[in-house]
């Protein structure tokens, strides 16, 4: 009995990794270029959520309505700081599909570190994997695992 | 006949634990950080991210408590915190071990109509509702600290053990929920021993130790709630009647003893902070983030019906829904109260999980700010000019989702177990259920 409930871990285990290798569809589209014209206020980018497809060539114009605010995009390393007047553009090709973090770089304010916008690159894999990876703790935890009883103590 | 392993049969960890002097050190060294965060909060430059009381106590203390310390260790940050350290030496008249003499407290018994977490349970939502503001502003977390510890030397000067750490501290409350899916405890080896014993020297105290500064008697201890893990029993007990165990993830949670409807109800407290933090600190809504961040405006108060809704009224409504649903065997307000504990592992995973992302981003200004603790230009460990970048980029999706999955097969897994203890089998459906749409609303927080 105990070896048997250890295999259903192993198994348990194996298909985990196997739904995280699963391959997400993802929307086939001809790569276009995406301009994106973005504000940063304190504390806040406007619009906060650029939606592209994966091979599309991104281009953010960033402008600033209020002090100096900057915008980095988690996963992809690229980095526009713009000034009040100022404005700054970068471009980059958004080749890994996924949801990656806009964060403001330049310390603006005290709510600096949670100014936050997204970058939706197709589908988020993870989204996806992450909850067939969870249907899959709470499958194994309603008909697999042993449960756990006991009076406590010693 | 689960099994444990008690970590105290090898001498030397014993004697690190018994010995009062490796605690007090890292306490003393502590206490001296805490100091050090309360002036730069009040001296240092008002920029929280370039300020160690935010740097020091929100990021980095932050992270080793709920990544490493909770979910590892339970109540370990309780031995070894410095807020009650103060209030504890003029309790005791002694800044190290017991002198023979009282200290300067009227020593009274905590009031019985007091005895739940009830007001921890107000203090953490309190917190919570001012969290925009105290996470960024460095003069305000100051005050924060400071004022927990004057209600900690207060409390311990009018009051027996302490009733701080146990009854009030916001903290506290939340680490004794989480600590008891921690896979160590503190327990008593030979119940008989015990009860045999009349003197009971490890809730008395005697020249070895203090009484158990929880108050609690470790015979009858069944969750670790209510152990601070300070080692004073294993000083007193005359018999060394006690162990140190290592034992299965969520070993407390599905026990038919020790469940209570006020430590219930943090589990949904602390559910709905995950999520409204998540929202607020991570997520790409600004009128949000203003709402929560400019205390005593109309906004601000929707901030806080939204808070406190979701803590406090819809989370739990939701879950006595289920509970009702699922036509439980035993009064119905015990069946809320024990299947709640069910939601620990995914709450303790959520907080974790959300815990991450937030580090992650703010990690890189700790070598910084350690460098320049006030952000007076000092540049201590040549460090102060490091660039601030995310770490953990292309693995913390990864991470998240996986940490979730294992919250969520953890509560379903513990529902079972409650279930079975109870002989209420079914009760396992409405926390699936539960558990299905918390995991999916925090990976849409944090992933989507
Ligand atoms: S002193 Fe030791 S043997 Fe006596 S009651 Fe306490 S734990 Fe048990
Ligand atoms: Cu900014």
């Amino acid at each position: 009995m105990r070896n048997f409930g250890e295999w259903r871990w192993g198994i348990g285990l194996v298909v985990a990794v196997l739904v995280l290798g699963l391959p997400v569809p993802q929307p086939q589209a001809e790569p276009q270029e995406r301009v994106f014209r973005v504000t940063a206020r304190q504390f806040a980018f406007e619009p906060a959520v650029l939606q592209v497809n994966p091979g599309d060539r991104v281009v953010i114009e960033l402008r600033s309505s209020d002090v100096v605010h900057g915008l980095y995009v988690e996963g992809y390393d690229v980095e526009a700081v713009a000034e009040p007047g100022q404005p700054d553009r970068i471009v980059f090709v958004a080749d890994r599909p996924g949801t990656y973090r806009l964060r403001c770089s330049v310390t603006c304010g005290d709510l600096h570190p949670f100014m936050v916008g997204k970058l939706r690159v197709g589908r988020n894999p993870w989204l996806w994997k992450g909850a067939a990876l969870a249907l899959w703790g709470v499958t194994l935890a309603l008909f697999a695992a042993r449960p756990r009883t006991r009076e406590g103590g010693r | 006949m689960t099994a444990r392993f008690d970590v105290l049969r090898y001498p030397w960890v014993r004697r690190l634990v018994v010995s009062r002097w490796p605690q007090y050190l890292v306490r003393v060294t502590l206490l001296a950080l805490f100091l050090l965060a309360v002036l730069a909060g009040w001296l240092g430059t008002p920029v929280g991210n370039r300020n160690f009381a935010i740097v020091g106590v929100w990021i980095a203390w932050w992270a080793v408590l709920i990544l490493v310390a909770v979910p590892f260790l339970g109540r370990a940050w309780c031995s070894v915190c410095p807020l009650p350290l103060p209030g504890e030496w003029l309790q005791q008249g002694s800044l190290l071990g017991p002198r023979g003499r009282g200290g300067w407290s009227l020593g009274r018994r905590w009031p019985r109509r007091w005895r739940h977490i009830w007001l921890q349970n107000a203090g953490f939502t309190a917190l919570a509702l001012f969290s925009a503001v105290i996470l960024t502003r460095p003069g305000v977390t100051a005050w924060v600290l400071l004022g927990l510890v004057l209600l900690a030397v207060g409390v311990s000067l009018v009051y027996e053990r302490r009733a701080f750490c146990r009854y009030l501290c916001p903290v506290g409350g939340f680490i004794g929920l989480y600590a008891q899916a921690a896979p160590l405890e503190l327990r008593v080896k030979d119940p008989a021993v015990c009860a045999a014993h009349t003197e009971k020297a490890c809730y008395t105290g005697n020249e070895q130790g203090f009484g158990c500064p929880w108050g609690t008697f470790p015979l009858g201890m069944v969750r670790n709630d209510v152990c601070g893990l300070c080692f004073e029993c294993l000083r007193t007990c005359t018999y060394d009647n006690l162990a140190l165990n290592i034992r299965p993830l969520g070993a407390d949670l599905a026990q038919r003893r020790g469940a209570k409807l006020d430590e219930a109800f943090k589990a949904f407290i602390l559910l709905g902070s995950a999520l409204t933090y998540a929202a607020v600190f991570l997520g790409p809504w600004g009128a949000l983030k203003d709402a929560a961040y400019d205390v005593g405006a109309p906004s601000w108060w929707g901030y806080a019906a939204l808070l406190v809704g979701l803590s406090w009224v819809i989370l739990p409504g939701l879950f006595a829904l289920g509970v009702w649903a699922g036509r439980p065997r035993l009064p119905w307000r015990r069946a809320f109260t024990v299947l709640a504990y069910a939601l620990v592992p995914l709450g303790l995973a959520m907080w974790a999980a959300f815990s991450l992302a937030f580090v992650a981003a703010s990690v890189a200004y700790v070598l910084p700010v350690l460098s320049d603790p006030f952000g007076w230009g000092w540049d201590l460990l040549g460090t102060a000019g490091w660039a601030w970048r995310p770490v953990l980029d292309g693995w913390l999706p990864l991470l998240q989702a996986g940490l979730l999955a294992l919250g969520a097969l953890g509560s379903v897994r513990t529902a079972r177990g409650i279930g079975e203890t109870w002989g209420w089998p079914r009760a396992v459906y409405p926390v699936a259920g539960y558990v299905a749409l918390m995991t999916g609303g925090m990976l849409w927080l944090l992933l989507g």
